[in-house]
């Protein structure tokens, strides 16, 4: 399957790695070169330097025969944007978009984006792994 | 009305500014606590830090009863995430933004936005119709006696479409040194029929240019 990631961050590059790994052909996309470093020697897929927001960038990045895009830049909006653009005016089947205010996450997410939130994901894991040692409030 | 701006920017700024004369209610948001200063300085208590694509900020902002939000800063994706946010959380019945990349402005609309504004795109149809030199083109200056050479696009309503040069009224020192029809060039003969969309190549003295203008140019 081909799959375009934008943002080579953390995330973005890890992504990429695995799916890489798993056989699929994975192009990436970032405005900085110097990100696709973290991708290491292994990587297989193509990366491509511009913004994902630009349909021309994504049309270079292969994008009318992707099957799924993955936004993940540090941009809340970036990502929302061009989620909708690959959605909207290139049809990609599974669009994923991170959003890091939960609010905005709310809204776009009734608005039919398939949408992660980092910042409610990550509380309610710590809340949980530390919820046997603390007493609920009521108890308090 | 009540009116949001996001973006205080120039255009954000002389936008709130000019809004406030009209006699509207507005209220403008901008990210940078020093500009938010220096702008409640001299508009007084109309500015409010914070980031206008975030909820609550919109919120403390009241755009659960603005008419109309105007987004205006310098990022496109910025925009859109304040309009579509003031549309689909706060019911705001109009947004409108600005569009920084032209290639934008389609997607905006197909993505729900009332009104695009591009600055670009507007300043080129300000060109294209208001000025009308674009159909009358100064090309040199002759060395010779001051003499000038134009190029004139005809319309379809110029007085000289479908005339033939000899029956055209020119002024007295111009000659018509060619026709360039689509992608040729045409002998003016006396005989020749002037057709819109012609480009004439003519050769004027400098102090008829201007009548050579005025004449060409009315309709």
């Amino acid at each position: 399957m081909n799959v375009i990631v934008m943002g080579c961050g953390r995330v973005g590059a890890r992504v990429s790695i695995i799916l890489d790994q798993h056989g699929h052909h994975v192009t990436v996309v970032d405005t900085n070169p110097e990100a696709f470093r973290r991708l290491g020697e292994k990587f297989k897929g193509d990366t491509l330097i511009g913004t994902g927001i630009d349909e021309d960038v994504l049309r270079r990045a292969g994008i009318e025969s992707a099957h799924v895009f993955i936004a993940v830049t540090n941009g809340d909006n970036r990502n929302i944007m061009a989620s909708q653009v690959a959605r909207t005016v290139f049809e990609v089947e599974h669009v994923v978009v991170r959003i890091y205010d939960p609010v905005r996450e709310d809204t776009y997410r009734r608005l039919g984006l398939r949408t992660v939130c980092p910042t409610t994901t990550i509380s309610a894991l710590i809340i949980d792994l530390i919820n046997d040692v603390l007493p609920a409030d009521e108890e308090l | 009305m009540y009116i949001i701006v996001v973006g205080g920017g120039k255009v954000g700024y002389y936008l709130t500014k000019t809004l406030l004369v009209e006699g509207h209610e507005v209220l403008l948001i901008e990210r940078d606590r020093h500009k938010v200063e220096v702008y409640g300085e001299r508009l007084g208590s109309v500015v409010l830090a914070g980031d206008g694509a975030e909820a609550a900020v919109l919120s403390e902002a009241g755009a659960q009863r603005a008419d109309v939000v105007i987004a205006v800063t310098g990022e496109d994706e910025d925009n859109l995430v304040v309009c579509q946010m003031s549309k689909a959380k706060f019911h705001v019945p109009r947004a409108i933004a600005r569009v920084n990349n032209p290639k934008n402005e389609l997607l905006f609309q197909r993505l729900g936005i009332d009104v695009t504004v591009s600055q670009t795109e507007h300043i080129l149809k300000l060109i294209e119709q208001k000025i009308p030199e674009k159909s009358f083109v100064h090309l040199l200056n002759l060395r010779h006696d001051e003499l000038t050479i134009v190029e004139a696009h005809v319309s379809e309503g110029s007085p000289v479409a479908h005339k033939r040069v000899a029956n055209a009224q020119f002024p007295v020192h111009c000659v018509i040194a060619a026709i360039i029809r689509g992608p040729d060039p045409v002998i003016a003969l006396p005989n020749t029929e002037i057709l819109p969309g012609d480009e004439l190549i003519i050769v004027t003295h400098s102090n008829e240019e201007e009548d050579l203008r005025r004449m060409l140019m009315e309709s």
